[in-house]
């Protein structure tokens, strides 16, 4: 049997060539995806605004303008609804009662409920949640420094472990994944709740996994060809790991893809984001965290001079890299 | 690295066999786990998103806490101060900006009436810190303060009591399982799998339970009770069933009885069949009853639950024997209620609902079939992709991840983790990292085949290069999922807790199980090549 390899062996692509085209392409998208963010603005759910949100399951497909017009007729506020692909189920969001505290949200359900019974028979109601605002506020404050607290304890991992550059270059790249999901979720008005937290934080988890895994065949490399050229070297560490990052990919977006179509409708918002985070980390990885390396300065006598500053932390290594440098260096790709 | 000690074989092979074993409960049928010795029960408990049911939150107001203790403070130096001897008399008595104030009508009594208070304000604890510091100030006056210390043992108490009372009513509701825990400094958190109403739970812990009987006040000018003003030594309550129509009823400030005195409390039915709850005094409550019921013949009396009025009946003959009915347009249901609010005790604080998340048993049961699906597609597709690029290596890693699926399973039984609807996604991202680990192994050993390795060292080299890359990557992940696990709440919580036993069962078994396993088939056929 033959085995499937998605990558041809010994790649040669030019990625840093292209570094500069990458960058003006990763500026444009970020600016546009910040630009929508702050133009169209999330559709945050109940979770961090606060309110009632409902889910109702019609026996057959409904039109939302004729349960609009329903909830309108209450004077329970403005509604908001959404379908979730599936036209048979609406989740309605209302503001939550001004005063009259959990005695008053539960008659708005209640009279929600009955409303709509009357008007669609049939129709069941599988889900209602009620966050209140003071709490909402303390979940989107934790919500946005669980994020960013992720992304500053990974850069600073990597800046101890490594060069400062690899710091920079990983949060530079895990900043822009973040803002790029944010911009999905600003254009596709996929409701933003604390789910989709969990999701960009996957996403930074994936993405630091990626970018680590680049990071640590340059700096092995760097230690092996020392002459090399950094550009010339950082294409070499990208094309020796790209079966590994095209195989990687692939695998998880065929579990996400799986759990998208088929993990039913709770789940969907949260997958569509982790499968855009994949694509979108798998890029920065290969485009931008490795050739940003180059613009911060970054060369094989830094890590030379970390080493040798350090020389006691380093030892175990350079001893181990020693004789494979010489039995190599014939092995080595032009 | 292709000798494996027997030694190495029995401690990699022995918690992978625990941990599938863990799992094993978590698939077989209530009935049959219950069977099983206590430590074979290690099931993963399923999330209410997952089974069904109601999480609601609740939150106590610390400033009414604070406030409650300035009146009982205020109740007690009244009350020393007059009974004790001799008699010292105060005045401008006022409690404002949580603070008591008061003013000594002989100033040569300051002193003696601060050595009086002191031990008031005594903390009970250990530490021998003061709940309240006691001050002169203008010669006369003298102010009471409460400390932070104070307050903050307070409602702590407050919130073991009320957390205690809410086990109780949840308990007589006879619902199945569910978890009441405290959590931050003010909030309680309860959680009730399967609930097909969850508004009856609410309304049972949003009722305080403070139940008292006290005299109307016939005295009152009905009009100026309409608008809030009541006779000196008399309140104006809240009387949503009055029969003359007014919403609002005079009483006397004078307490007759209170639920404190309760010994039980059931719903029944009086002679017109209306629902009703009959209640049982202990023997002092019912000899004060007795007492009042008598003095007041043919007077109306209020029952009051948490500051409204239920009803106010005549009384017709004095009420002797220690039980009495509570009336008040009572549905069976809510009468029901009140009886099992009344017998868990009254709730030293008021709580309100600050969130609340219910997920109907029909949509549970649609995630979870949804997610079961998905999820077994997720691994036949991700298996059969390895199987046809790594071949018998593939297999390895597939073999690898299923072992993974199921020690991960064993170790939230083990640990009594929830699993969540995000904590199936995490699941399924493990899975994905998991492969990832073999993946990079593997790759590693195409590259050092592709430099002309003979097969046994590039497979030791592959392992050796790939494993420093693999713990790098995990380490920083777990850093991301550990923030998760101490930041976040619920779905946030959920998943981090299944990615992070993950990724220390995905190092083990992508790493140290396959290593073996590969190990062991190369000492066997000592293969010339590798299809790989």
């Amino acid at each position: 049997m033959k085995l499937l390899k998605l990558v041809p062996d010994n790649t040669n692509i030019g990625f840093v060539a292209v570094r500069k085209w990458a960058f003006a392409l990763t500026a444009l998208l970020t600016v546009l995806a910040v630009g929508a963010t702050a133009h169209k603005g999330l559709n945050l759910g109940v979770d961090f605004v606060g309110g009632l949100m409902i889910e109702a399951k019609f026996p057959q497909a409904v039109e939302t303008d004729k349960v609009r017009a329903t909830i309108g007729t209450l004077g329970v506020g403005e509604s908001s609804l959404q379908q979730f692909g599936d036209p048979k189920t609406v989740q309605i969001r209302l503001p939550l009662p001004d005063q009259g505290g959990a005695g008053a949200a539960n008659a708005v359900v209640e009279k929600t409920r009955q409303a709509m019974v009357a008007q669609f028979p049939g129709v069941t109601f599988s889900r209602y949640d009620t966050v209140s605002g003071k709490v909402s506020g303390e979940l989107i404050q934790n919500g946005v420094l669980a994020v960013v607290l992720a992304i500053l304890g990974i850069a600073v991992f990597s800046w101890f472990r490594y060069e400062w550059q690899f710091g920079v270059s990983t949060f530079v790249a895990i900043v822009h994944d973040v803002l790029m999901t944010l911009g999905f979720f600003a254009i596709t008005q996929l409701e933003f709740d604390l789910n989709i937290i969990a999701a960009v934080l996957t996403i930074v988890g994936y993405s630091i996994n990626d970018k680590m895994v680049i990071d640590d065949r340059i700096r092995e490399n760097m230690r092996k060809y020392r002459k090399m050229d950094m550009k010339s070297l950082i294409d070499l560490s990208v094309n020796e790991t790209l079966p590994r990052t095209v195989m990687t990919s692939v695998t998880i977006l065929l579990a996400l893809g799986a759990l998208l179509l088929l993990g039913g409708h709770v789940l969907r918002g949260f997958t569509a984001a982790m499968m855009l985070g994949i694509i979108v980390g798998t890029y920065s990885s290969v485009y931008v965290s490795s050739s940003l390396l180059i613009s911060l300065g970054l060369t094989p006598q830094t890590s030379e001079l970390k080493a040798s500053k350090k020389k006691g932390d380093y030892a175990g290594q350079a001893e181990r890299v020693g004789p494979r440098e010489t039995s190599r260096d014939n092995g080595a790709k032009p | 690295m292709l000798n494996f000690s027997r030694w190495a074989v029995f401690a990699i092979i022995l918690p992978l066999a625990i941990g599938v074993l863990c799992a094993i409960p978590s698939f077989l049928p209530d009935a049959t786990v219950a069977h099983l010795p206590r430590f074979m029960q290690t099931r993963v408990n399923l999330g209410l998103d997952l089974s069904g049911g109601s999480h609601l939150l609740l939150e106590a107001s610390t400033q009414d806490v604070a406030k409650q203790r300035l009146t009982n403070m205020e109740e007690q130096v009244r009350t020393e101060l007059r009974r004790g001897d001799p008699r010292i008399a105060i005045g401008d008595i006022s409690s404002r900006d949580g603070k008591l104030s008061f003013m000594v009508r002989e100033p040569a009594q300051v002193d003696a009436a601060v050595e009086r208070i002191r031990p008031l304000t005594q903390g009970a604890g250990l530490t021998g810190q003061r709940d309240f510091n006691v001050e002169v100030v203008n010669s006369s006056t003298i102010v009471i303060t409460p400390t932070d210390a104070g307050i903050k043992s307070a409602v702590k108490s407050a919130m073991e009591v009320a957390t205690e009372v809410i086990r109780k009513r949840i308990d007589e509701m006879g619902t199945r399982e569910p978890t009441i825990q405290q959590q931050g400094n003010n909030r309680i958190v309860v959680q009730v799998p399967g609930l097909q109403d969850p508004k009856a739970l609410k309304d049972l812990l949003g009722q305080t339970a403070k139940l008292e009987f006290k005299l109307v006040d016939t005295t009152a000018n009905p009009s100026e009770v309409a608008q809030g003003r009541a006779p000196v030594g008399s309140e104006v309550l809240k009387y949503p069933n009055n029969p003359s129509g007014v919403p609002f009823i005079a009483v006397k400030r004078q307490v007759m009885v209170s639920g404190e005195d309760l010994t039980d409390a059931t719903q029944g039915y009086d002679q017109s069949n209306q629902a009703i709850v009959n209640i049982r005094f202990n023997s002092s409550g019912g000899r004060k009853f007795g007492q009042v019921t008598s003095q007041n013949v043919n007077r109306p009396f209020a029952i009051i639950l948490d500051n409204q009025v239920l009803s106010a009946p005549n009384i017709n003959e004095p009420i002797l024997g220690g039980s009495a009915q509570v009336s008040g347009s009572f549905t069976v249901e809510s009468a029901n209620q009140l009886a099992i609010a009344l017998r868990s005790g009254k709730l030293p604080v008021a709580l309100t609902v600050v969130e609340e998340r219910t997920v109907g048993p029909g949509l549970g049961a649609d995630s979870i079939r949804a997610g079961l699906i998905a999820s077994i597609v997720a691994v036949v597709a991700v298996a059969a992709f390895m199987f046809v690029s790594y071949g018998r290596f593939g297999m390895y890693a597939n073999l690898a991840v299923a072992i993974n699926v199921a020690v991960i399973l064993g170790v939230m039984g083990i640990l009594g983790a929830t699993l969540t609807l995000p904590g199936i996604a995490g699941f399924v991202l493990t899975i994905g990292t998991a492969v990832d680990a073999n993946v990079l192994i593997y790759e590693r050993i195409r590259e050092e085949r592709r430099r002309g390795r003979n097969v046994v060292q590039s497979i030791e080299h592959g392992y050796k290069e790939a494993s420093r890359t693999i713990f790098e990557a995990n380490v920083t992940h777990a850093i991301a999922g550990g923030i998760m696990l101490a930041l976040g709440s619920g779905p946030v919580k959920g998943f981090a807790i299944v990615l992070l036993i993950g990724i220390a069962t995905s190092v083990f078994t992508a790493v140290t199980f396959t290593r073996m396993v590969v190990a062991n088939w190369v000492r066997r056929t000592r293969p010339t090549d590798i299809h790989i």
